[in-house]
């Protein structure tokens, strides 16, 4: 139990993280390209209407605008804060040493993934009071963001898993950063053209039949995700579409579960050799 | 106590170790030499739980490296060949974080690092950053992490190599200590000499395999078994190199006229050579001094590692 709370990997790891320049230079301008952006957004939106009023409706529009912002800048930022975490160990020659520490495998990658995932969460909180400035407007509902948070953190776990399950079975960190943002690229933009593919298909046929391939597709694609959860027409949409009524986001949690379970599974199983089967 | 048995290790069709069998007994300083790529680092990569053996296995207080490798690395304390420190840490909190690895309570922490520091000569050092350290200074820093846990065996891979010589003397001092301690500790190293002088036992390994094994005065011997003899006579050298060159374990007879010195390699033992002395003598042929040049390790060290290369 002690084991399960007290993670030396991670206390280390939060120790450098926020020990370097790079982090807090990296906070700096994620919360400076979000406050120009909002304070932009509400400057133009009350200057031109002219009343010197900013509506519900618009900061809906703002809300939808920034949460997209957010979903791209985790997407991008957690490819390279988690696919390096094993394979720098490796290439500093750290690795070794770690290895032959009684910390179990499993402490040191859930260590590893939890530090990553914790600055993530840093930077999400941080941007939380720009959030709410869309609040002070109204439009959204406290639920309605509660829902994108957590999408949100599954999103960054499963992709941070990825990451350091490439970073353990890979030996450079450039090829690991490669499969993982590729991973990324392919969970976000080759779902999305693999739905208009089975989309495209369905309607050549005669009798539009349920597309349980686009559904699928369109289902594990985040950003098609966040559509049905910000807009209350965007699961229906989908429903119209595809002609399939499931909820797209039983399947997003479902698959990425299985993302994390699966990724965590191989990096914990190969990141120490295995000492007793007989090759 | 360690105990190998029929370690080998293959890459591809390459023994990097080829049946190598040992057994060091507890609080036992045992040295382990050989020729670059002899297969030392591959020994203790697989005593380290780090490296997988192709067959056999190895034991460590009773643990073994293939069954129980969590077990195993509760008992060892182990300094690679090569190895790096994170940077933005400094020298106390890098051995907090190894520490707190173990699973040792920040109370005892707080308590080991000044001991271990001063033990290794590093306590001016405590608060600046392991990267900036020197060379020899991280590799301290790097055995008093290997000492954390209390480890009983230390297995120590070329501790010593890129260390200047003050600091080859200081290394020697602790590890005197941690001998006294009762710690088992295994050294590798490719100079045969310094290992000499501060470990109990010997072992030298070459292309993966055991080839001499024991005390330091044991493998002297046992690599002794050819010694070269330089016999120093008064007048005529005839009559002794017509008996010399009669008598059995005797090769390479050489003449020095011009400095009446009679030499050749004895391969007899120590009795058969007093034997043979004691008959020359009895015979009056003219001996004025009959002496065994030394051989040095370095020889010694050469003539092994040549001996299986050429099988
Ligand atoms: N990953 C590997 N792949 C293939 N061959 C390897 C590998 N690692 C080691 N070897 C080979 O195994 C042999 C033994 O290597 P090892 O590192 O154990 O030597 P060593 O005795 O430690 O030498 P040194 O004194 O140079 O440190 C060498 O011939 C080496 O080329
Ligand atoms: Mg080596």
């Amino acid at each position: 139990m002690r084991e399960l709370l007290y993670n030396p990997v991670l206390i280390k790891e939060l120790k450098l993280r926020f020990r370097s320049v790079k982090s807090s230079l990296g906070l700096t301008f994620y919360l400076l390209a979000m406050s120009i952006f909002v304070f932009g957004m509400i400057f133009l939106a009350t200057n031109m209407t002219g009343s010197g009023f900013f509506r519900p409706d618009e900061s809906y529009f703002m809300f939808i605008v920034l949460t997209y912002i957010q979903l791209a800048l985790i997407l991008f930022i957690t490819p390279g804060l988690t696919a390096g975490t094993i394979s720098t160990e490796r290439e500093k020659q750290t690795l070794t040493i770690l290895l032959t520490t009684s910390q179990r495998s499993w402490q040191i990658i859930i260590g590893k993934l939890a530090a990553s995932i914790a600055f993530l969460l840093l930077m999400l909180v941080s941007g939380l009071p720009i959030y709410s400035l869309v609040f002070l407007f109204g439009g959204v509902s406290p639920g309605q963001l509660a829902v994108i948070f957590l999408f949100f953190l599954l999103t960054v776990v499963a992709i941070g898993s990825l990451g350091i399950m490439y970073s353990t079975v890979t030996k450079k960190t450039i090829v690991s950063m490669i499969a993982t943002y590729g991973s990324m690229l392919f969970l976000t933009g080759v779902t999305a053209f693999f739905f208009v593919l089975a989309i495209q298909s369905g309607f050549t046929s005669a009798v539009q039949s349920p597309s349980l391939f686009a559904h699928f597709w369109a289902s594990i694609n985040p950003p098609m995700m966040i559509f049905s959860f910000v807009s209350p027409e965007g699961s229906q949409f989908l429903t119209q579409i595809t002609q399939v009524n499931f909820p797209g986001w039983i399947i997003y949690v479902g698959f990425y579960l299985l993302i994390i379970f699966v990724s965590l599974l191989i990096a914990i199983k190969k990141l120490r050799v295995n000492m007793g089967k007989m090759r | 106590m360690i105990e190998i048995t029929g370690l080998t290790r293959k890459y591809g069709n390459f023994y990097a170790l080829n049946d190598l069998n040992l057994s060091i007994k507890e609080g036992v300083v045992f040295g382990f030499v050989g020729a670059n790529g002899a297969g030392k680092s591959t020994t203790f990569s697989i005593l380290a739980t780090l490296l997988q053996p192709t067959k056999g296995d190895a034991l460590i207080n009773g643990k073994s490296v293939r069954n129980e490798p969590h077990e195993v690395r509760k008992q060892i304390g182990y300094m690679p060949d090569f190895f790096g420190v994170y940077d933005q840490l400094k020298a106390d909190e890098y051995l907090d974080f190894y520490g707190a690895s173990y699973g040792i309570p920040a109370k005892e922490r707080e308590k080991l690092i000044p001991e271990l520091l001063e033990l290794v000569n590093l306590t001016h050092k405590r608060y600046e950053y392991v990267d900036l350290l020197s060379r020899g200074m991280k590799q301290r820093l790097c055995l008093a992490r290997a000492l954390i846990h209390n480890p009983s065996v230390l297995i120590l891979d070329e501790p010593a190599s890129g260390l200047d010589p003050r600091a080859r003397v200081e290394m020697r001092d602790i590890l005197k200590q941690l001998k006294s301690m009762g710690k088992t500790i295994l050294i590798s190293s490719h100079i045969l000499p310094e290992l000499a002088e501060m470990c109990d036992e010997i072992g030298v390994i070459d292309g993966g395999q055991l080839v001499a094994h024991g005390s330091v005065a044991e493998i002297h011997e046992q690599l002794q078994n050819e010694r070269p003899v330089s016999v120093h006579l008064l007048g005529d050298l005839t009559g002794f190199v017509s008996f010399i060159e009669e008598q059995p374990f005797v090769s390479n007879v050489t003449v020095d006229e011009r400095r009446s010195l009679v030499k050749f390699s004895y391969r007899g033992s120590d009795e058969e050579q007093m034997a043979l002395l004691k008959t020359a003598i009895l015979k009056d042929l003219p001996i004025i001094t009959f002496s065994q040049a030394e051989t040095d390790l370095e020889d010694v060290f050469m003539e092994i590692t040549k001996g299986v290369e050429m099988k």
